[in-house]
């Protein structure tokens, strides 16, 4: 991957001046291809990544993981239904998997109940659908490589030859 | 109770007070390590948990484990070319330190002359006073990068010496030598017949060209003793693995001397070294890169707020200048501590030509550095 890329992967907040400084680049010539990553859609979005257990006053979301089986529509293949599955803002992420199902989808509700429901009353009703098999997330251990859980100090010692 | 003249005489660390003072404040955001900051990876933890489980806790071999030897053998074939037997020219030691002492040790008689680079590790000139050897400094500076050359090698070989230590990429400047340095460096030691003690602990850490062993070079294999280890590549200092490797004869006699005073390195640090060189080296490959940006990084934020600072090659240290605020490292670097909590090491730690410097290592993580440079700036600026 691009250098500029995996820097801001690692941190979104960090300013063109300082990215220039650990690549040795210009600061025009990061400014530029920044730019043209957000233009060209490399760069998506930049967020802040949550551990939203630690949130006291937060009202916790339910998350589940749905194995969807679908029967692919001719010409279309499985883009065309996974479109009318990922265009409801309730999934959260969206893939098409091998294996013994189709598309892995990602929902995110309130509560049980409203994932429920929208499993019984959007998704599985669907033409094509075949069948789903639900998995509620019981515990996030580590997401998108971060650990989830309060690191422990490191035992190193201040100073060391 | 009366202790050995020697060791009484042995230069003592002057920093003592400072590294106290150090070792107890809280909150310091610390440049003075002398480690890295990643934890070893988990999958070479993972086997050394393992090894214990499977009951592995009993001595080895003195030389070490004959998988490990000949794995390390195999990596340093693919790795530099080097060809090593791993049953007479291998021995596994405790951390390149041990290495260090051993070499020197099993070469030097009392009174024999070593040239050791100044400013160099601080276990350089104590192991050869401890081996009866007398220290021939090879001075260097921030004018010629904290590098000697050969002709440096020929002068203060006039007083005869028998070997040579030299450590590149280097701690405490993060200097190194291309190959073209080497090969001058390779025919002068020829030239006046010079053991040379290689300590090539932070060869992966090499940031604008290839490492080149000496000992990959022609005529050098018979006069070099290799040293290297698994602290710097694989983050494993608290395993205290190293090895040397070198001609039949020498490692017989480092042996020798390993056998009586550390019998063999630690049977789980030997297993866990084992699963480090199988493992692919992503991790080492990931390491070097985070850390050549923050090479990058430091050396452009010292230079900015006028301390006068080389690129290094290597190693994740860089060596600034202080003389425009300070002619005194210890002074210096006390005083920041106090009013900023920043710690760093001060250069006269490191020899007696490195009063004005001081060492930071960038060993420590982006956020850490970014603050620190900009408390440094604030103190600067007092």
């Amino acid at each position: 991957m691009n250098e500029i890329l995996e820097i801001l992967a690692q941190n979104a907040r960090i300013t063109p001046e300082e990215i220039a400084k650990l690549t040795g680049q210009s600061l025009a010539a990061v400014k530029t291809a920044v730019k043209k990553y957000e233009k060209e859609g490399v760069i998506v979005q930049y967020k802040t990544v949550l551990n939203k257990e630690l949130i006291e006053d937060g009202h916790p979301l339910v998350r589940a993981l749905i194995e969807v089986s679908i029967t692919p529509q001719k010409d279309v293949g499985f883009d065309y239904i996974a479109e009318r599955i990922y265009s409801f803002p309730e999934v959260k992420s969206c893939y098409l998997v091998s294996g013994t199902y189709d598309l892995l989808v990602e929902v995110e509700g309130d509560n049980i109940q409203t994932v429920s429901n929208f499993i019984a009353s959007k998704l599985s009703p669907m033409v094509n659908v075949r069948g789903t098999a639900t998995h509620f997330l019981l515990k996030k251990y580590k997401e998108d490589g971060n650990i989830l859980k309060k690191g422990k100090q490191k035992q190193r010692l201040n100073i060391s030859f | 109770m009366d202790i050995s003249k020697k060791v009484e005489q042995l230069k003592p660390s002057g920093i003592r007070l400072f590294f106290d003072l150090v070792l107890n404040m809280k909150d310091v955001i610390s440049l003075g390590v002398g480690e890295p900051d990643f934890v070893t990876p988990w999958h070479i933890r993972e086997k050394a948990i393992f090894s214990l489980e499977q009951g592995y806790t009993s001595y080895t071999s003195n030389k070490g484990m004959i998988e490990l030897r000949k794995m390390i053998c195999h990596h340093l074939q693919k790795r530099h070319g080097l060809s090593y037997d791993p049953e007479e020219e291998t021995l596994i030691t405790v951390g390149v330190s041990e290495g260090l002492d051993l070499a020197v040790r099993a070469i030097l008689n009392p009174g024999e002359k070593v040239l050791v680079p100044d400013p160099s590790y601080v276990s350089y000139p104590a192991v050869v006073e401890l081996a009866g050897g007398k220290v021939v400094a090879l001075n260097t500076d921030l004018s010629n990068g904290f590098k000697f050359s050969a002709s440096d090698i020929d002068k203060a070989c006039a007083k005869g010496a028998k070997a040579l230590m030299i450590n590149y990429p280097c701690n405490p400047t993060g200097a190194s030598y291309t190959r073209k340095e080497l090969l001058a460096i390779a025919r002068v030691a020829e030239r006046r017949d010079l053991i040379i003690i290689s300590d090539e602990v932070y060869d992966e850490l090499t940031y604008d060209f290839d490492h080149t062993p000496l000992s990959t070079l022609p005529g050098m294999k018979k006069r070099v003793i290799y040293l290297n280890g698994f602290s710097k590549a694989f983050a494993m200092t608290g395993f205290r693995l190293g090895y040397a490797c070198g001609p039949a004869k020498v490692i017989a006699a480092m042996t020798k001397i390993h056998q009586y005073t550390m019998l063999c390195a630690s049977i789980t640090s030997q297993m866990a070294a084992i699963e480090a060189l199988r493992g692919n080296n992503h991790d080492v490959l990931d390491m070097k890169k985070e850390y050549m940006r923050r090479r990058r990084f430091v050396v452009s934020r010292l230079n900015e707020i006028g301390l006068d600072c080389h690129m290094p090659e290597g190693a994740f240290y860089v060596f600034p200048s202080i003389k425009k605020f300070s002619n005194n490292s210890v002074e210096f670097a006390t005083d920041l501590l106090k009013k900023k909590n920043v710690a760093l090491v001060p250069g006269v730690a490191f020899g007696s030509t490195t009063e004005g410097y001081v060492r930071i290592s960038y060993a420590s993580s982006y956020e850490n550095l970014k603050e620190a440079m900009l408390r440094i700036e604030s103190y600067l600026k007092q």
